[in-house]
């Protein structure tokens, strides 16, 4: 997984720099993960991907990498 | 594919009423710690909202708006020959609450008088039915009453939806300006997406029962409602916002041979400000071009787009503008509209307290 996206997902997020943040880190575990925090990856998804995970597949995906994998099988 | 035409016909007046009683949204705490809610409000930037109170109904907010209109443009009443009403908080299972408002409002029996079922999309659907019977030689003005109680929609116990509703009317009034040049609909629909935004039960495919009725923990977070109360996606509608809504402008744009930016206002459904600053940003709208009322009223469903014309527009829409309109949500059913106002006259806010002689 590439560092641009950590560094994105961060932001969307709003983590603290000095706050840990790992590809394998369950994303629903996160301090930072709420029903808003959501709507911020959706909008991150959207602006700098293009690429839009529907409910129904997003609740299948567990970790950071998880989303960053299916960014990119979903990227057109 | 549903885009229309119209061509002398305007808004050549509007008026709107709310709840005279203001909800606090950063005190309102009985069901959920106080920080919790001081996040959903900053981030929602829904500050305050109107609730009707008991008794008084969308129909008493759109009655208090028309009487205003009416009043403050000396209009007669038996020029009017059409009413639409657009709720999905109606007074009545039946009769429509057009009817009924045509006999409060001392309008003609002559009157065409309907409702119109629909959320956030509705006000430009009722505006496209009132411009094309406005087109018709012998009809003289017609009057769009859209009002909603959305606040009795939702549970309070349920923190996807109980920060985001609350309660307005409006009163529109359209007729033919042979100097008015043409308004452009774009009119969508997608049935396919119906669970989004729903109320399961309560109509005749799921009838009220006991059961019904009942509070039930519906998820994981120890959200509360009824089958009774509305339930709503928030995620899937922003992906449905953000897939459709760009799509839906090209295409009127294209159909209107007019750009965005050659445009005066953009008038977007109120849904919440994260999701509307972001819908702004990649639409490329100037900001002080785009008015905003979520932070004083929330999300007013179908009465979001006039009750933002009519608090931020007063004295804005004298001589000649051109409005985009864009509403989308349950349903889904989404439109859009690119129209040309001339000396459109927004009257003051009425701020309606309960009186025992509503009807």
């Amino acid at each position: 997984m590439n560092q641009q996206f950590l560094n994105s997902f961060r932001e969307a997020l709003e983590i603290e720099a000095e706050d840990d943040l790992n590809a394998t880190d369950k994303f629903r575990d996160l301090e930072a993960w709420d029903s808003l925090a959501r709507l911020s990856l959706i909008a991150m998804l959207d602006d700098e991907y293009a690429v839009e995970i529907e409910e129904d597949a997003f609740e299948k995906l567990d970790t950071v990498e998880d989303i960053f994998n299916y960014v990119q099988e979903n990227r057109t | 594919m549903a885009l229309l035409q119209y061509s002398g016909v305007k808004i050549s007046a509007l008026a709107g009423a709310v709840p005279a009683n203001c909800i606090t949204n950063y005190d309102y705490t009985a069901n959920f710690p106080a920080k919790d809610v001081k996040d959903i409000v900053d981030r929602t930037g829904i500050k305050e909202r109107r609730f009707a109170p008991a008794g008084m109904t969308a129909s008493d907010l759109c009655f208090a708006a028309a009487e205003k209109l009416l009043v403050d443009n000396n209009i007669k009443r038996e020029e009017i020959d059409v009413l639409l009403f657009v709720s999905q908080t109606p007074d009545y299972r039946m009769p429509a609450t057009s009817v009924v408002l045509q006999n409060r409002l001392g309008l003609s029996k002559q009157t065409a008088a309907f409702d119109i079922n629909l959320g956030c999309s509705a006000f430009i659907y009722a505006l496209s039915a009132a411009y094309a019977y406005a087109t018709q030689p012998n009809i003289r003005k017609v009057l769009v009453l859209d009002g909603e109680t959305r606040s009795r929609v939702y549970h309070p116990k349920d923190r996807s939806t109980a920060f985001l509703f609350g309660d307005a009317g409006v009163a529109a009034l359209i007729e033919k300006d042979p100097r008015v040049g043409t308004s452009y609909f774009s009119l969508n629909s997608d049935g396919s997406r119906a669970e989004l935004i729903k109320i399961d039960a309560g109509g005749y495919r799921n009838p009220s029962t006991a059961d019904t009725l009942k509070e039930k923990v519906i998820d994981e977070h120890g959200n509360i409602r009824t089958d009774e109360h509305g339930h709503m996606n928030g995620p899937d509608v922003f992906n449905f916002v953000l897939r459709e809504i760009p799509k839906d402008l090209k295409r009127l744009q294209a159909f209107a041979n007019k750009e965005l930016s050659e445009l005066d206002y953009y008038l977007f459904h109120q849904a919440n400000d994260f999701m509307n600053s972001y819908l702004a940003k990649k639409l490329k709208l100037a900001p002080e071009k785009t008015p905003s009322s979520i932070a004083k009223f929330g999300n007013t469903s179908s009465v979001s787009i006039p009750i933002t014309m009519v608090d931020q527009l007063q004295g804005q829409l004298s001589g000649s503008k051109n409005l985009l309109l864009c509403g989308f949500g349950v349903g889904m059913s989404w439109a859009s509209a690119i129209i040309p106002t001339l000396d459109c006259k927004i009257s003051e806010l009425v701020e309606l307290e309960l009186r025992n002689d509503a009807l």
